[in-house]
């Protein structure tokens, strides 16, 4: 089991927290424009990648707070987190 | 039949004890400290058991963990099914009995406690055999907090199956010294009869305490019989030591023939000679030590068969100074017995010598394999070492390390330098200078001379080569075409592996999963790198260049109530009650789970079924007067300037035109536009709303709402608080339900133009502050009393006799649900399920129309949820009255049931939608839905049923059918709403 490290508690156990898919996916300003195919897309596909990937995460069973997460989707490290208003962190 | 195999002297044993237990029906008596696989065979017992698949008698093989036939059944003091004989420490009373593969578990109530505990700590040791005791010591003098597990109930590990000295001393004392400057140290916790079964990231060890197994019935009952150790350290020292490696050859699987290594344990650590006669088969030096200690205990060895053509000298010398003749290029190629080893055929390499030796012991050792297994769980790489035959740990990890054995080193002192070694490493890591060194102390062990050979399988044709006679030996059971055993629990064969080349297969994955070879409870510790020698010399590869199989937790049996724990009965989850609880039980309701909640059900009179319950509940809500305990309903305080705007995104309907003192029903939408839960909003003040949920629903819609606040709309000044168990919720329902309130509550006027549907106002009932809401979930006259929880039951005791004149009646959730029915009410998770819109619920009316977005709003207009063949709520009506149809019923329109198979069409297939192409022989049947509600309402008269149908809604008046086990019932299908359509009742 990991230890993720809640940006408000500090490292916690993960059944502590609640996985929210991928980060950075704003809810669109216009649904209304969009085509059924470009709202398609937003309700139904996200990324997959192998390797780095930016997450949402919330410390459910501790503050219940939000926050985003890059992690390596190899080896599940956790590469960065951060509050959700804040740009995604450069890691390497 | 039983003879005494203790030797007068040595071993770890009480010889002043005497444990009497029973195996196989036989009464026996062993030694404090005996296995029961070391009583065993002190008393001459070596069969355990006979074999899964073809009968075989099966012995003693090893004597720890990964023992692959030695499967008992512990009878009492309590069943266990699966236990290896040799990891049963024994105790007085001991009843078991050899297990042919399937445990049987017991019916019986296991009375035993198993908990759990957390160590934190900044190094863990797996392991306090020489090289875990130096690594533990060493991390422990420079401070750091140090968690030693181990599996045994001393520490020494394979210091206990020797004679071995060191400086001078046997080695115990060194143990005993380093055992002793360890428990003096703080923040060292020495764990024995402790199994670290699992490693995970982040420095996570699970291990499984045996904590009161060994004393049998004196077993305390206060303390845990198990616990689950949930380690958590910055570094860990894998110290796990190695397996050694059996050989085949034919009949390689009697009762007599073991490990050798595991003979030198029963010799020294329990004082028990394995045979009165013993020969050793070997590729490696170590056995050589087993015959040699062996003979000087005063057993008779008469033989030693190498497989290697150069003798160690030394090692060869000492063998021949007590007579035991070295065949080198020799190997076994087969053996005699029935129940027990009688003779053993060996046979040269290279000439044509061939001879028959008889033993009734054969010890073998094919070489070590260390035990990797934790270190491949963390995903530490690994690597096949051609010297040993065997993987060993192929990179560095940042927090992980073996040491000793599990590294790929058998000499005692190297075992101790390497821990000393990870020790040191381990605790620099986390953050520790190094302290004292930990002395190496000079060992008296025989060194290795000659390298090992590697020999999986004995070369030779299977079944009677080299003039053995395969004499089938099973009492029941089909006999195999070959009898060279890999796999010994799964009896698999070598015939079995090239089985499985022969069929393509490649992938030692592949291989295991078509044998099963490995997928016992010993998980291949014996045979895993056996197989995977046989596959890769039939493909003509080199191991080092094939890819080992992946180790995966749990490395030993973790019985699944240690896992879990306490977690079990009434600590499983929590069971919510409400503030009137105890008053529903003393008044006799019967109780459903919502939930984590337990709510009132319906409340029968003697004699009453549930049936006739609800029916007399129902009637007095109709008309009468009838109450309920809603408190369970979830209940969201929301708060802040901004609260209408988010509300308005979270719900289909506009709440911020609601006005302070008036009620909405809302519904909720994920962003599919699926209906996810519904309830009402009122507006206690411009910028306070509070929201109930469905019962089940309160969490997820709090999560829901904290979810968008945060992660999308941070700017919106709102908080939002669960209130659910701050309220007692009590729906007053039935026509009389308007003169019970004005008696208890004079200060209201409840009067229809000053109280209108709908509204809400504070005030006192029964002398309590509350707040009364014009709602109705039955289309009856109804008000919705909420107080503070502490004042609950004074109110409902007030209701309750304050309607006594009228005969008012306290109602369970059944008759709740039928009464929602009858108004075609639907319930969010009952009558939906995550596929419904609440178009599809014909609930456009919930719907603005006027708002630019909320959730769900683009959804709707998706083409998918714009197709006319949508599936609608519906009612529907049985043909016969009296016929309860079944929720999850499937609705079809074919008046009979085809024969099996049937074929189903999905209606979105093309040929499916064509009505010409079903006539056809056999006929598919085209599910259009399913009963989401049922029930017998005493309102209507008969039964009824909610259900989403395709096209539902212009099905209406169609009839229909419903199959019942084999027969089908006649549906008629109607709009939702069957009682009160007009709406008549709910003003009073
Ligand atoms: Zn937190």
């Amino acid at each position: 089991m990991q230890l993720i490290p809640c940006p408000w508690c500090g490292p916690r156990e993960e059944v502590e927290f609640h996985y929210g898919g991928q980060a950075h996916v704003a809810y669109p300003a216009e649904s209304a424009a969009l085509s059924d195919e470009e709202w398609a897309k937003f309700v139904f596909f996200r990324d997959n990648p192998r390797g780095p990937f930016a997450e949402r995460w919330s410390h459910a069973a501790g503050c219940r707070r939000w926050f985003n997460a890059v992690r390596d989707t190899r080896s599940y490290e956790l590469l960065a987190v951060y509050r959700p208003d804040q740009e995604r962190p450069v890691t390497t | 039949m039983t003879a005494d195999f203790r030797l007068p002297r040595g071993g770890r044993i009480d010889r002043d004890s005497a444990l009497r237990f029973t195996f196989n029906g036989l009464s026996l008596t062993g030694r404090q400290g005996d296995t029961l696989a070391s009583a065993l065979l002190a008393n001459g017992v070596h069969q355990v058991t006979t074999s899964i698949k073809y009968g075989r008698p099966r012995g003693i093989m090893a004597a720890g963990v990964e023992e692959p036939n030695a499967l008992v059944q512990v009878a009492e003091p309590f069943a266990e099914p699966m236990l290896t004989a040799t990891t049963v420490e024994l105790y007085d009373g001991l009843v078991a009995d050899g297990l042919v593969g399937h445990g049987r578990l017991t019916d019986e109530p296991d009375p035993a406690r198993y908990d759990s505990k957390h160590a934190h700590c900044d190094v863990v040791v797996v392991g306090a055999g020489p090289a875990g005791l130096a690594a533990a010591l060493t991390a422990a003098r420079s401070g750091a907090r140090v968690v030693l597990v181990d599996d045994q109930n001393e520490a020494g590990g394979s210091l206990l199956g020797t004679d071995d000295y060191l400086d001078d001393r046997p080695s115990d004392a060194w143990v005993r010294d380093v055992v002793a400057e360890l428990d003096a140290t703080p923040d060292v916790l020495l764990l024995n009869r402790t199994a670290a079964f699992g490693a995970y990231q982040d420095g996570f060890v699970l291990a499984l305490q045996r904590r009161t197994d060994h004393l049998g019935f004196d077993a305390p009952r206060h303390i845990a019989r198990h616990r689950i150790w949930r380690i958590r350290a910055k570094q860990t020292v894998i110290a796990t030591g190695a397996h050694e490696r059996p050989i085949v050859f034919g009949d390689n699987d009697r009762p007599g023939i073991m490990l050798a290594g595991a003979a030198r344990t029963y010799l020294h650590r329990y004082g028990v000679q394995v045979g009165r006669r013993v020969g050793v088969f070997t590729t490696n030096d170590s056995a050589y030590v087993a015959a040699i200690e062996l003979a000087e205990a005063g057993v008779d060895v008469p033989v030693l068969i190498d497989a290697r053509h150069d003798v160690p000298p030394k090692l060869g010398a000492e063998c021949a100074a007590r007579g035991i003749d070295v065949y080198a290029g020799h190997v076994v190629t087969g053996t005699e017995g029935r129940d027990h080893l009688t003779d053993v055929h060996i046979g040269s390499l290279t000439g044509w010598h061939a001879d028959t030796v008889v033993c009734d012991t054969l010890l073998v050792s094919g070489g070590w394999n260390p035990a990797v297994h934790l270190f491949s769980q963390l995903g530490g790489a690994l690597r096949y070492a051609p010297g040993l035959g065997a993987y060993v740990p192929g990179e560095r990890l940042p927090t992980a390390r073996a040491a000793g054995s599990a590294a790929g080193a058998f000499e005692v002192t190297t075992c101790i330098e390497q821990g000393a070694g990870a020790g040191r490493d381990a605790a620099r890591a986390a953050g520790f200078s190094p302290g004292v060194e930990v002395a190496v102390p000079v060992a008296d062990a025989r060194a290795e001379e000659t390298p090992s050979a590697v020999l999986w399988s004995v070369p030779g044709e299977p079944n009677g080569v080299f003039g053995a006679e395969y004499v089938p030996n099973a009492p029941f059971g089909s006999v195999p075409d070959d009898a060279r055993f890999v796999d010994l629990q799964r009896d698999a064969t070598v015939s079995d592996v090239l089985r499985a080349t022969g069929a393509g297969l490649s992938s030692l994955e592949h291989v295991k999963r078509y044998t099963t070879i490995g997928t016992a409870h010993d998980q291949g510790k014996t045979s895993g790198l056996l197989a995977a020698g046989i596959v890769a010399d039939a493909l003509g590869e080199d191991l080092a260049d094939r890819r080992p199989t992946t180790f995966r937790p749990p490395y030993t049996s973790v019985p699944f109530a240690a896992l879990g724990g306490r977690d079990r009965g009434e600590l499983y989850d929590p069971v919510r009650v409400t503030a009137l609880h105890d008053w529903h039980v003393a008044h006799g309701a019967e109780f459903e789970d919502v939930g984590q909640w337990k709510r009132s059900r319906h409340y029968p009179r003697q004699g009453e079924d549930m049936h006739a319950a609800v029916l007399r509940e129902c009637r007095a809500a109709r008309e009468g007067v009838a109450l309920m305990d809603a408190s369970t309903l979830g209940k969201i305080d929301v708060q802040g300037p901004d609260a209408a705007e988010l509300l308005d995104m979270l719900y289909t309907n506009m709440m911020s035109t609601l006005k302070v003192g008036r009620i909405r029903y809302g519904v909720m939408c994920g962003i599919d536009g699926m209906v996810i839960d519904d309830g009402t909003v009122i507006r206690l003040t411009e910028d306070r709303f509070l929201l109930t949920t469905t019962t089940g629903n309160a969490a997820m819609v709090l999560d829901w709402v904290e979810e968008w606040l945060q992660t999308e709309w941070p700017h919106l000044r709102v908080f939002a608080t669960s209130v659910t168990e701050h309220w007692v919720t009590v729906p007053l329902v039935g026509p009389r339900s308007r003169e019970v309130l004005a008696t208890l509550a004079p200060d209201l006027d409840v009067s229809n133009d000053a109280f209108g549907f709908m509204t809400w106002q504070d005030g006192t009932v029964a002398g309590i502050p509350a707040r009364v809401c014009r709602i109705s979930f039955s289309g009856e006259l109804a008000y919705e009393i909420n107080v503070n929880a502490w004042h609950g039951l004074a109110l409902w005791e007030a209701l309750i006799e304050a309607g006594e004149p009228y005969g008012i009646t306290p109602y369970g959730t059944e008759t709740m649900h039928v009464l929602r029915a009858e108004k075609g009410y639907p319930i969010v998770g009952q009558d939906t399920d995550g596929t419904v819109t609440p178009q599809d619920l014909g609930m456009s009316w919930a719907v603005s129309k006027k708002k630019a977005d909320f959730i769900g709003k683009r959804s709707f207009a998706r083409p998918e949820n714009l197709r006319p063949d949508r599936k609608h709520l519906v009612g529907l009506l049985p043909a016969d009255p009296t016929v309860l149809l079944p929720e999850g019923g499937q609705i079809i329109e074919s008046d009979h049931l085809p024969e099996p198979p049937v074929q189903c069409l999905s209606p979105h297939s093309p040929a499916g939608l064509n009505r010409a192409h079903r006539v056809v022989a056999q006929p598919p049947v085209r599910m259009l839905g399913h009963v989401t509600s049922s029930y017998d309402s005493a309102a209507l008269g008969r039964t009824f049923a909610l259900a989403v149908l395709r096209s539902g809604r212009e099905r209406i008046g169609e009839k229909l059918y419903v199959p019942i086990g084999d027969q089908l019932a006649a549906v008629t299908v109607t709009e939702t709403v069957l009682y009160d359509k007009e709406g008549a009742r709910r003003d009073g």
